[in-house]
């Protein structure tokens, strides 16, 4: 045995995934087909984003490397939805494309346990449907326990311009031949997905008078929940927000049929995402819509690299016309009458494997000791692949080691409810996420991702016993803030009512518990700090606030979810036949064969089974299963 | 932690008692909180109790109930049956308050489904629970197909649209917060249409409670002193429609002395018992069997003769009928005045010549809004389950616009109006995951 555990592919999914598996003390082996593209992110230049930017705090809760990387990496940061519940806020930082990938590597390359390989992995060693090894393109044969495959776009890729189709990765490599045929040839249904890319410009050619500035928050924000450097919040970059022109709508209407797919190509199977159309397909899809919002994102500040030192990202102004057509395009925007464009627009197909072919764990229903994550599951961005990764990594150990996977529940995280949608309801598109995928968002917070994860992680080997520590600090201080707040009543006095008024409250008739008076929507914990001096940290005092302003919202999602886990818990035996259950409706009976759902819960989530057919399950598991013959 | 079920177990509407039963762990104390007494929880098992059923200070119906601990019952959860007096809107109602209170209305088959998933059925049996759990989905499926007047399903779908387009903006706030040329939703800005939701919702449940009562009667007794015209008033009702059914198929045939169709409008005669045999309800059986029979009616013609002063019998019967649906006939018009009385339901007739029975007619279409439903194009929800479907979503529907006078977080208000456009959904059978999804892609511009 060369290695215990394989991954393949250094992007985001395939980082963490050799991270945790290495840092968990298994001999890993990380395979890439350039080391200098590791950690790349060939897209947008941004991390996190509504509901991703709590995936990377989760990541980083389980004791994953996104988070600390983009805190250290970053040139703005923002929280999404300020003025909203916090349930829906999320950080969002530009990350520079030079640092970001630079600080993971770091971090890779000092992993004692991780050996990196530059090669194409090319097939698999599998014996009786069981994963041994990768064999590479030269023919080289690499045994492991395990193998995780985190290939993003680079099975078959295909970049696409105009007319033109050209096998070639995001920065013009090649990509895997064969990998994915030759997973077909072992039994996975393979589909073909697409995505597309706006062009970068050179930043000295635009003139900003023209844009709206957008800068970053004020207040010093971290992914990370561990120890961060400080940064001057005066000092970020920033972002520019212009709007398409009629001549740019002009423009693309008069060569529509020059784009890749409005006729340029004949050829095109790949399913392009819904949340990211090219600017072509806005213009059709939207046509009465005289102007789109384009934001232009600095890749670095790091001037000097000669990929992205001087590029700007032009985000909403994905296409796949061709290079004559996306010059006129770009001249047409305000500030960019004379932009040099350093690297055109593409739109690019991909083989991916349809994802309710694996496990929740990640683990491959066919192949076993096959794990995947990231854009090969038909996922779409940079922290579902990471998200994905660590958990890959996590359980490709806990397979080594014989134990039970870490599976985390739709109630528990982001991550959880990403992975359980890919198996449980497949793709029709690249999958995002988005708040509206989880039903218990109201817990799943960006705030309390320590709160929730962190025992996982430390249970996985990835967290120390110090960071465990100083969380159950937190915990504590928690719960006696929530005591000292009920301990202590303020009566209706004139000052107190005085100030009760001026912040828009309602004066006191009775005393009242600080406990009792942070339930109303209007009273800040600030105000409460008017009544009594507290000692503790922000986050406690957030927890706090949180904690008693929605107590009856988050007591109800926890009450929901507990009926969701009740069902969860109540196991399908892995040998049912459902072809033996002549009730149950056809569609349903097809969908349960093909996901063969672990438990009664997940097999409620399947679309296309319904309550009764559940009911009918049930009956029908009592009956051959679990009927006590007393 | 399985729910706690209600349904109504008997057929609705035609028996003069129905039964509504109720299982599930909380099933005694949900029962218990709706009780004038609230002991049922200190009862024995398996007894039977004379109670109450509340809708906070209003007494709904007179009552038994049987409470039944686990194991020992169908379901091996706790039981507990309520006797109703079987009026459509009663049982509905106590139905509703139940549901209001913390029971889930049962699934098709849900009860049996319990009883053989806790061990209480033989195992010889689980084919045909099986059969029973998918014949009873699809034939509730082809009844709500059936009974869902394509018109007021397309209203409910329409409703569904309006609120996941709120949905939708608000979810598209949330997930795409820098796209500033997506107007941003406020609480204020969603309070009218969904203001405007409500005033729809209302209108169909409105319409159906009366609607209900159109297609399946209105159980209606007509009580008063001997002699003072019942019978010549229930001739002349018979007399006049050519449509009387006096044997009813199945169980209501001792029941239902008569059905009378009057131009559409079916009454459903009950317990006239003193009218045919001139026993004397009002003096002989006194005004306990009275208010049994009120309570069991959606409607009551109390007869009173002009020619006679109100008698003190005939005082405590009015006093009772304040809170139901009611005429007062006043027969024997024709002769002279000798009755003082006040009230605005009254309808003066002379059964004998013939006169003002039209006027009694109208009078009961106005009270069940009928005139409307006639001539109004009109639709309504059919059955008691899409009512109290309704029912709930109106109710949260509430909440959430009290909510927003609170202040609440408008994320917040987004996740109770999901609740609300799923119980919509299940009305006309439709939970389509992706539609909000849907809605969300094909609606707004977004994009890298």
């Amino acid at each position: 045995m060369d290695y215990e555990i394989i991954v393949v592919g250094g992007g985001h999914a395939g980082c963490e995934a050799a991270l945790a598996a290495s840092r968990i003390g298994h001999k890993t082996l990380l395979v890439t087909s350039n080391v200098n593209n590791i950690a790349d992110m060939p897209c947008n230049p941004s991390i996190g984003g509504s509901a991703k930017g709590i995936v990377v705090r989760e990541i980083d809760a389980l004791g994953g490397q996104m988070g600390k990387c983009a805190d250290e990496g970053k040139i703005q940061i923002k929280m999404l939805n300020n003025a909203k519940g916090p349930a829906v806020q999320a950080l969002r930082a530009q990350a520079d494309k030079v640092i970001y990938p630079k600080l993971m590597r770091k971090e890779l390359e000092k992993e004692e346990n991780l050996t990196i390989l530059e090669g194409m992995v090319e097939d698999l060693i599998v014996e009786d449907n069981v994963v041994k090894g990768i064999i590479l393109s030269d023919g080289t044969r690499i045994s492991s326990k395990s193998v995780i495959l985190t290939t993003g776009t680079y099975l078959k890729a295909d970049i696409m311009v105009g007319d033109t189709r050209r096998r070639e990765g995001p920065h013009g490599e090649k990509p895997s031949q064969h990998l994915s045929d030759n997973l077909r040839k072992y039994g996975l249904n393979i589909i073909r997905l697409k995505t597309g890319t706006p062009q970068r410009i050179d930043k000295s050619t635009i003139d900003y008078s023209k844009t709206r500035v957008e800068p970053g928050d004020d207040k010093m924000l971290f992914f990370s929940f561990d120890e961060h450097k400080e940064y001057d919040t005066s000092k970020q970059t920033p972002c520019h927000l212009i709007y398409t022109t009629a001549e740019t709508k002009r423009i693309i209407k008069e060569n529509l049929n020059k784009a890749s797919m409005y006729g340029g190509l004949s050829d095109v199977t790949g399913v392009g995402p819904r949340y990211c159309p090219s600017i072509e397909d806005k213009i059709v899809r939207f046509s009465d819509k005289d102007k789109h919002q384009l934001f232009l994102e600095p890749e670095s500040n790091i001037e000097d690299d000669p990929t992205y030192g001087n590029t700007i990202y032009v985000q909403g102004f994905s296409t796949s016309m061709p290079h004559d057509v996306q010059e006129l395009m770009v001249h047409s925007l305000p500030g960019l009458e004379n932009a040099k464009i350093l690297k055109y627009a593409y739109a690019i197909e991909y083989d991916a494997i349809y994802p309710t072919q694996m496990n929740l764990s990640l683990e491959n229903k066919v192949l076993s000791n096959l794990f995947t994550a990231g854009q090969i599951n038909g996922t779409s961005g940079y922290e579902e692949a990471a998200g994905q990764g660590i958990i890959a990594g996590i359980n490709a150990a806990r397979k080594v080691e014989g134990k039970e996977p870490l599976i985390l529940k739709r109630n528990e995280a982001y991550i959880g409810v990403l992975i359980d949608d890919l198996v449980n309801k497949g793709i029709k598109d690249p999958y995002r996420l988005l708040t509206s995928r989880a039903e218990y968002r109201l817990l799943l917070r960006t705030d309390n991702a320590d709160l929730r994860l962190r025992k996982y992680g430390y249970e996985a080997g990835l967290i120390s016993e110090q960071q465990m520590n100083k969380l159950n600090e937190k915990i504590d201080l928690i719960e006696k803030l929530k005591e000292e707040l009920k301990n202590k009543s303020i009566t209706p006095t004139k000052e107190v009512n005085e100030y009760l008024s001026s912040i828009g409250s309602t004066p006191l008739q009775d005393g009242i518990k600080l406990y009792d008076l942070l339930k109303r929507p209007e009273v800040k914990m600030s105000d409460i700090e008017y009544f009594i001096d507290l000692d503790y940290s922000e986050e406690v005092k957030e927890q706090v606030d949180i904690n008693i302003k929605y107590d009856g919202y988050i007591k109800k999602a926890e009450k929901e979810a507990l009926k969701m886990l009740d069902l969860d818990n109540k196991k399908i035996p892995d040998d049912i036949d459902y072809s033996l259950i002549k009730n149950i409706a056809s569609e349903a009976r097809q969908k349960l064969s093909e996901v063969r759902p672990t438990s009664i819960g997940q097999a409620l989530r399947i679309s296309g089974v319904n309550p009764a057919d559940i009911s009918i399950l049930m009956v029908y598991l009592k009956k051959e299963y679990y009927y006590d013959k007393r | 932690m399985e729910d706690t079920i209600a349904a109504i177990s008997t057929a609705l509407g035609v028996g003069a008692i129905s039964i509504i039963r109720v299982s599930g762990k909380d099933s005694i104390e949900i029962v218990n909180s709706l009780t004038k007494s609230k002991k049922l929880v200190e009862k024995a098992s398996h007894t039977i109790n004379y109670d109450y059923i509340m809708d906070g200070d209003k007494e709904v119906d007179e009552v038994l109930i049987s409470v039944m601990k686990a194991p020992r019952t169908f379901t091996c959860e706790n039981i507990v049956e309520i006797n109703a007096h079987g009026g459509i809107t009663t049982t509905n109602y106590i139905l509703k308050l139940l549901l209001n209170n913390g029971c889930r209305l049962a699934e098709p088959g849900e009860f049996t489904k319990r009883a053989f998933l806790n061990g209480r059925i033989d195992l010889t049996q689980a084919e045909g629970i099986m059969n029973l759990i998918e014949s009873q989905t699809e034939k509730s499926r082809n009844l709500a197909i059936k009974q869902l007047d394509g018109k007021v399903s397309n209203m409910i779908s329409d409703l569904r649209e309006d609120i996941i387009k709120v949905e939708a903006n608000i979810d598209v706030n949330i997930d795409f917060p820098e796209y500033d040329d997506i107007e941003v939703l406020t609480n204020e800005k969603i309070l009218p249409s969904l203001k405007d939701i409500r005033e729809k919702m209302h209108k169909i449940l409105e319409n159906s409670r009366d609607g209900l009562l159109v297609k399946d009667g209105i159980k209606t007794s007509i009580i008063g002193k001997p002699n003072v015209g019942k019978s010549s008033l229930l001739n002349r009702l018979l007399h006049e429609n050519k449509a009387i059914v006096t044997d009813i198929e199945g169980t209501t045939r001792d029941i239902v002395e008569g059905k009378i169709s009057i131009e559409g409008i079916l009454l459903n005669i009950i317990d006239t018992a003193g009218i045919r045999d001139t026993e004397d309800i009002v003096e002989s059986i006194g005004v306990k069997k009275s208010l049994e029979l009120i309570n069991e009616s959606d409607l009551i013609l109390f007869v009173l003769n002009n020619n006679e002063e109100l008698t003190s019998k005939e005082k405590e019967i009015l006093d009772l009928l304040k809170k139901k649906n009611y005429i007062i006939v006043i027969n024997k018009c024709d002769l002279e005045d000798k009755l003082v009385i006040n009230d605005d339901n009254i309808v003066r007739i002379s059964a004998l010549e013939d006169e003002g029975i039209d006027k009694l007619k109208d009078k009961i279409k106005e009270m069940f809004n009928l005139e409307k439903i006639e001539t109004e194009d009109f639709s309504y929800l059919t059955n008691a389950r899409s009512i109290s479907l309704l029912e709930k979503a109106e109710k949260d529907l509430n909440n959430i616009i009290n909510n927003i006078d609170n202040n609440l977080p408008i994320d917040m208000i987004e996740l109770d109006l999901r609740n609300v456009w799923n119980t919509l959904g299940e009305i006309i059978g439709e939970s389509y995951d992706e539609e909000l999804l849907d809605q969300l892609f094909s609606r707004f511009c977004l994009g890298k």
